[in-house]
């Protein structure tokens, strides 16, 4: 057999420093479009899992009249007594923790300045507020009978220049439409990693929270973790009940889910215009290659090569190029994404509150399939490009390639 | 026997809008086992009609018929195919592959023909001693000297056992030392194996060694040596 390998490897060799060069080029498009996909998988990742964990959990049951845009806390948009249906849905197995929430709107003030917020009530000791008790900056958690305590966010804290045990004053608007007003003690300030979500919101012990807004026993939902998302659809069958709505995180977040769709698609697009310019590169080289080694075609078409001969040449000397490059690049590309993966990239507030929560840190996650994917792309689309000058090579005549021998 | 018959053959070239009529009616049948020379001044039709008999090219008009086989129909592939196992071709410059050791470019033809790695060793050593290059086996083309690169073009020429080798001014690149041993070799080679050589030159040195000497003049066959003699 003819070993095209050897011949397209000596072949590579004869221009070194253009065939680095080139091998180089896809090998930077395929680091840059490797660490795109990280970044992108950890920012979707990290977007679902935060705003899953600190917004909408995996299910919520709600009040059928519910909206949850309004915070209204009137009592005909309220469960009452929830903490039955909590027992029964905390024994479902798939149910990793289920709590009853109270959301109201307010104003923090201190001195003359003043911010909106949420008010949440929480059952302070469920394990559905780790992230608020793991991300403690300073100070204490809630305990479920205090009546003054109030956890605020690091972003509010700051720019109301507010410190544990300082007083601040809190608006809320009530059950029956009109606003109260108290006094109350930071007891501790938290940090989730997400400013857009710890500016503005605001933590009280449910209790304390009922009572001051008039809800009394009421609350606005039963925010409920699951051992595994997937099961929301099950586990929202099972807990079905007259006056309620239950709402799983897919439902609850269309906008993110379809992002995270779509994102495979994003990445395939801009995998294809980077390597689209990367296969010039490649394309450049060979016709050089060709143009260069005319004669030579020449040479082997008078002793008998055939037209597939000369392509599968120029095909294994693309081949090669891709191999070297596109190993080179994943190794860059993957260094570069576990570099970052373990230090994260810092965004700050990006703005972005309400549907789609993202934390301040962006730690690109790459995933196997992810790299296998860019690598065989990268190969098949190098190797489809270099079919032209390969061709090119074919189908010259052996006369005209000779021409100028004498 | 007759290697190659052409009939009446013209080749036209055209770039742009003008026509060059490079070869304008010419016949000429070469037997098997002749040593040819074709000689005439440049530009004269030499090359034009080597690459006729050798199949790399087609003429404008005329027929062309090698070992008994038409040519005027073949595809570019078919003609490669009858290349390959019939035809060796020796040129001016030296046209070996530069990637490639002595050894590597001798080997060529046969692996495009197939042969196993045993027949190719054998062929190869053979014809690397015939042209007495045994100590440059493994060297590149850029560590050979303008005679030594030649007569490894020879041996590849002679590697698949060809009815014919077609060389076109094998020896205008040489200095004469290296320009006699060429034609010793190939003369020895015409001698013991029978292989027909047809060669184009205008170096007297050269011609002196062909036992058929043909003249082209302006694309038409002028004089040839085999013919004088009938007529
Ligand atoms: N590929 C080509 N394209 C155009 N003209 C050519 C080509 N090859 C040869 N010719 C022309 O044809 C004529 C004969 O050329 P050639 O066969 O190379 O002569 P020789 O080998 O005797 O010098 C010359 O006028 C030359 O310029
Ligand atoms: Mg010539």
């Amino acid at each position: 057999m003819l070993n095209y390998f050897k011949i397209a490897y000596r072949n590579l060799g004869r221009h070194r420093r253009r065939s680095i060069l080139s091998g180089l080029a896809l090998a930077m498009g395929t680091a840059l479009l490797m660490f795109i996909a990280a970044f992108f998988q950890g920012e979707m990742r990290s977007s679902m899992e935060t705003t899953l964990r600190l917004n909408t959990g995996h299910i919520q049951v709600q009040d059928a009249d519910y909206d949850p845009d309004k915070l209204s806390v009137a009592w005909e948009y309220l469960i009452e007594n929830p903490q039955q249906a909590v027992v029964q849905i905390e024994a479902l197995e798939q149910v990793q923790t289920a709590t009853p929430r109270l959301m109201a709107s307010g104003i923090v003030s201190v001195l003359d300045e003043s911010i909106g917020v949420q008010i949440m009530g929480i059952v302070p000791d469920s394990e559905a507020n780790d992230p608020y008790r793991d991300g403690l900056v300073s100070g204490e958690f809630l305990t479920a009978d205090d009546r003054e305590g109030i956890l605020i966010g690091y972003p509010l804290a700051e720019s109301l220049g507010l410190e544990v045990g300082d007083q601040l004053t809190l608006l809320v608007n009530t059950s029956d439409g009109d606003v109260d007003e108290q006094n109350f003690r930071v007891r501790g300030v938290f940090s989730t990693g997400t400013s857009a979500y710890d500016k503005g919101i605001v933590f009280l012990p449910l209790a304390k929270a009922q009572a001051f807004s008039g809800a009394e026993n009421h609350a606005s939902m039963i925010f409920i973790l699951l051992h595994d998302r997937e099961q929301a659809d099950a586990v929202a069958d099972a807990i079905q009940g007259e006056g309620y709505q239950v709402k799983t995180w897919s439902e609850m977040n269309e906008l993110l889910v379809l992002v995270n769709d779509f994102s495979n698609a994003y990445l395939m697009i801009i995998n294809l215009i980077v390597l689209g310019v990367t296969a010039t590169v490649i394309i450049n080289t060979l016709l050089m290659s060709v143009f260069e080694r005319t004669r030579e075609i020449g040479i082997l078409t008078a002793i008998g090569m055939k037209g597939r001969q000369i392509i599968a040449l120029f095909l294994a000397e693309a081949s090669l190029l891709a191999l070297g490059g596109i190993a080179f690049g994943s190794l860059m590309g993957w260094a570069l994404s576990a570099y970052f993966g373990k230090v994260g990239i810092y965004f700050g507030d990006l703005g972005i509150s309400g549907d789609m929560l993202l934390q301040d840190r962006i730690y690109p996650y790459l995933t196997f399939d992810s790299a296998v994917n860019l690598m065989i792309t990268a190969f098949i689309i190098t190797v489809l490009a270099s079919i032209y000058p390969a061709r090119m090579a074919s189908r010259m005549e052996p006369v005209e390639a000779l021409h100028g021998s004498n | 026997m007759e290697v190659a018959k052409l009939t009446d053959v013209t080749r036209v070239y055209k770039i742009g809008e003008v026509e060059t009529r490079a070869l304008n009616g010419v016949s000429i049948t070469i037997g098997s086992g002749e040593f040819t020379s074709l000689v005439g001044p440049s530009g004269s039709g030499k090359t034009t009609l080597l690459q006729l008999i050798g199949c790399l090219d087609q003429p404008t008009s005329g027929r062309v018929v090698i070992n008994g086989k038409e040519t005027t129909n073949l595809n570019r592939n078919q003609r490669a195919d009858l290349r390959k196992g019939t035809i060796g071709f020796v040129f001016q410059f030296f046209a070996l592959i530069p990637t490639l050791t002595a050894y590597e470019n001798v080997e060529m033809p046969l692996l495009l023909n197939g042969k196993n790695p045993a027949e190719r060793k054998h062929r190869v050593m053979e014809l690397l001693e015939a042209v007495d290059l045994m100590d440059r086996v493994h060297h590149r083309p850029d560590q050979l000297s303008g005679g030594q690169q030649q007569r490894v073009a020879v041996a590849r020429a002679l590697a698949t056992n060809p009815t014919m080798i077609l060389a076109d001014e094998p020896t205008a690149n040489l200095d004469t030392t290296n320009g006699e041993q060429i034609m010793d070799i190939m003369k020895k080679l015409n001698h013991e194996t029978g292989v027909t050589f047809v060669f184009a030159t205008h170096d007297p040195r050269v011609i002196k060694h062909a036992n058929r000497v043909v003249t082209l003049q302006d694309g038409l066959i002028t004089n040839d040596s085999n013919t004088n003699g009938k007529s």
